[in-house]
């Protein structure tokens, strides 16, 4: 198409101004894709953290603040679950497995989780992927710890090394259970889930640590050496939440009314995929803030366009009388202006994807470490493609104004050179 | 009254901008054979842009009828007019005729793009495009290492040699050039209006020619005086 061409050669001449236009578009558009990347990469990852455990049971709270403290380890237990509790939930003849934890401590800044070996058998996250070492094995002593990925990368830890935890959960802590220390025995493979920011020991582990200890000091009446600890009775009174896996999915809600109704202590029996769900929808005004933020600086890129293909109508009123007067009819001076609206869109949004790739690669290590957000690289999904066509239709849409005008000129001036 | 030989044939034409206001043309009749290279002298207002733009299709007049080469325009849909302007018509005007984001070939050739028919008249004639532009550039003495130039960087005079060059290319029937040789000194004038006769004479174009400048009359098979054929002069 002869006229397209000349679009083409027009914009070309005045690559300077035009390049400012596409650059500003170039970036919303950017924008807008990656925000909605992070929001669906941040779900899915999100929604991965868990898999294959039917409920989560805690002390009665909430649900979104049971899967916080218990899954994604932010934040405390308001109370405990029992032993004898979890004993009986242990042996419903509903329930096929459980995983019991206790939090409380920290190590490093990572949280300490104290558990049992069926943790390394039922824990599963992603697409019902069990956890793997990537080196040594489980636990079997009470002094024995396993640690996560990051754990092991950011603190140089390797097998057969001798840590010390710490009671409580800050980064700095003043108490340390420096006369009990742990030995490294295995170390998992990545998850990109909170599980690489986690340091495991048995249940156990988690009391010896704090024999000896009462109300936050040494009690010298009790014995405190690491072989003294090791002989007494560690079975633990209290546990934090225990995850439960059922013999059928489809007992999940008789097995939640159950825990909810148990008569000896107030529980909670939360569905993690609910939970999940409610705890992202509490986060969904946030993110349809800045969909909308990021649409609305897309809007301000293209009649930016439009502000600069109107500035330029006056002066290319001549250029329109001449090509009248070749032969070009009023709407070959139409698609000559939405041709540059359409090669400006165009320019701009492979920039914007290319540039959100760029963004990407750059930026995906550090959210990683950051935020523990694993962000995929993948090919643009059909939503992105759809995000992407309708910001080059608006485009479009917008182009229509100066095209119609330099349409209506056109008809009006005819061959006559108005300056 | 109206022959196969005319160029142009205008009859009780009235052309006026808007309903209230007076007719701008009155033209009872104003004829123009094939070949002829016809001078039209106007001062500026008489409604001489207005004169082009009915014989170039771009305007209908209001009464009478505007037949260019045996085509009466009237009848004419918008779109048919253009592709007939396209096919039949050159035109240069007083100044800027140039594109500026086209290179000095590209301008010349700009009326191929929109007409078949004027390539076909080039590539019938064993030219190619290219080769029929510059040939045109250089009878219209414009050097050779100007081609490829950006428009911008001519002078004026260069310009309007290009915009002659466009014009003629692929040998349109009629040439309508509005006041070209104005913005020229007298020395560019005077050479100007020579290559433009001298081409116009080799391809046996009808040139009409516009302008305010009596003394260029000299140079037409004919000239017309505006004034005295239009009837509705205020």
């Amino acid at each position: 198409m002869h006229i397209l061409m000349l679009a083409f050669k027009s914009i070309v001449n005045r690559k300077f101004t035009i390049a400012l236009t596409v650059f500003s578009i170039a970036l919303s558009i950017m924008l807008l894709l990656g925000v909605e990347r992070i929001r669906n990469d941040a779900r899915e990852s999100f929604a991965s953290t868990i898999s294959g455990t039917d409920l989560i049971i805690g002390a009665r709270s909430g649900p979104v603040q049971l899967l916080l403290y218990s899954v994604f380890r932010i934040g405390n237990p308001t109370n405990n679950v029992s032993w004898k509790s979890y004993e009986e939930i242990k042996d419903h003849r509903l329930v096929a497995w459980t995983i019991p934890f206790s939090l409380g401590d920290s190590h490093q800044g990572f949280r300490v989780l104290g558990t049992n070996l069926d943790y390394f058998n039922h824990y599963q996250y992603g697409d019902q992927q069990p956890l793997e070492f990537s080196q040594g094995k489980p636990f079997s002593t009470v002094y024995h710890a396993v640690v996560g990925a990051d754990v092991a990368k950011e603190l140089g830890y390797s097998l057969e090394q001798e840590i010390v935890l710490a009671h409580g959960t800050g980064k700095v802590s003043f108490v340390q259970h420096a006369d009990k220390p742990f030995r490294i025995v295995g170390i998992l493979r990545k998850t990109g889930t909170p599980v690489d920011r986690t340091v495991h020991v048995s249940l156990e582990g988690i009391e010896a640590i704090h024999v000896g200890w009462k109300d936050g000091a040494l009690d010298l009446k009790q014995p405190k050496t690491v072989d003294k600890t090791s002989l007494l009775d560690l079975q633990p009174k209290t546990i934090t939440a225990v995850l439960v896996g059922l013999k059928s999915r489809l007992a999940v809600f008789r097995v939640q009314r159950y825990i909810n109704e148990y008569p000896k202590e107030p529980l909670l029996a939360a569905l993690p995929g609910v939970a999940l769900q409610e705890l992202w929808d509490t986060m969904a005004i946030a993110q349809q803030a800045l969909l909308a933020i990021s649409i609305l600086v897309v809007l301000v890129g293209i009649s930016g366009m439009a502000t600069a293909i109107l500035t330029s109508l006056n002066e290319r009123r001549r250029e329109m009388a001449v090509l009248r007067s070749v032969g070009a009819r009023p709407w070959h001076i139409f698609v000559l202006f939405m041709g540059e609206a359409g090669a400006v869109m165009t320019i701009a949004s492979v920039t914007g994807v290319a540039a959100l790739y760029l963004a990407q690669l750059i930026a995906r290590p550090i959210i990683q470490t950051q935020l523990g957000l694993f962000l995929p690289i993948h090919p643009p999904s059909s939503h992105e493609l759809f995000l992407l066509a309708a910001a080059i239709g608006t485009g479009l849409l917008v182009g229509l104004i100066p095209a119609y005008r330099a349409y209506r000129y056109s008809l009006a001036d005819g061959m006559t050179i108005r300056l | 009254m109206m022959m196969e030989t005319d160029a142009i044939t205008i009859q009780n034409l009235a052309f006026q901008w808007r309903k209230d206001a007076a007719p701008v043309l009155n033209l009872p009749v104003l004829q123009i054979k094939r070949g002829e290279r016809v001078f039209i002298m106007g001062s500026s207002g008489s409604g001489k842009s207005t004169l082009l733009s009915l014989i170039g299709g771009v305007l209908l007049p209001q009464k009478g009828t505007v037949t260019v080469l045996g085509q009466q325009l009237n009848g004419l849909s918008n779109a048919q007019r253009d592709s007939f302007r396209a096919e039949h018509i050159g035109f240069i005007f007083q100044m800027f005729n140039l594109i500026p984001y086209l290179s000095v070939v590209e301008n010349v050739l700009l009326p191929c793009r929109f007409s078949r028919r004027r390539k076909q008249n080039i590539e019938n004639r064993g030219h190619s495009l290219q080769d029929e532009a510059e040939r045109l550039l250089n009878h219209l003495d414009l050097p050779r290492e100007l081609l490829h130039r950006s428009v911008t960087e001519l002078s004026v005079g260069q310009q309007q040699r290009v915009a002659a060059a466009r014009a003629l290319i692929g040998s349109p029937e009629l040439v309508i050039a509005d006041e070209p040789t104005s913005a020229l000194d007298a020395d560019r004038r005077a050479s100007f209006l020579k290559l433009l006769l001298n081409e116009c004479a080799e391809q046996n174009t009808t040139l009409v020619f516009v302008s305010h400048d009596s003394a260029l009359e000299p140079q037409f098979d004919r000239s017309v005086q505006l004034a005295d054929i239009n009837n509705s002069v205020n």
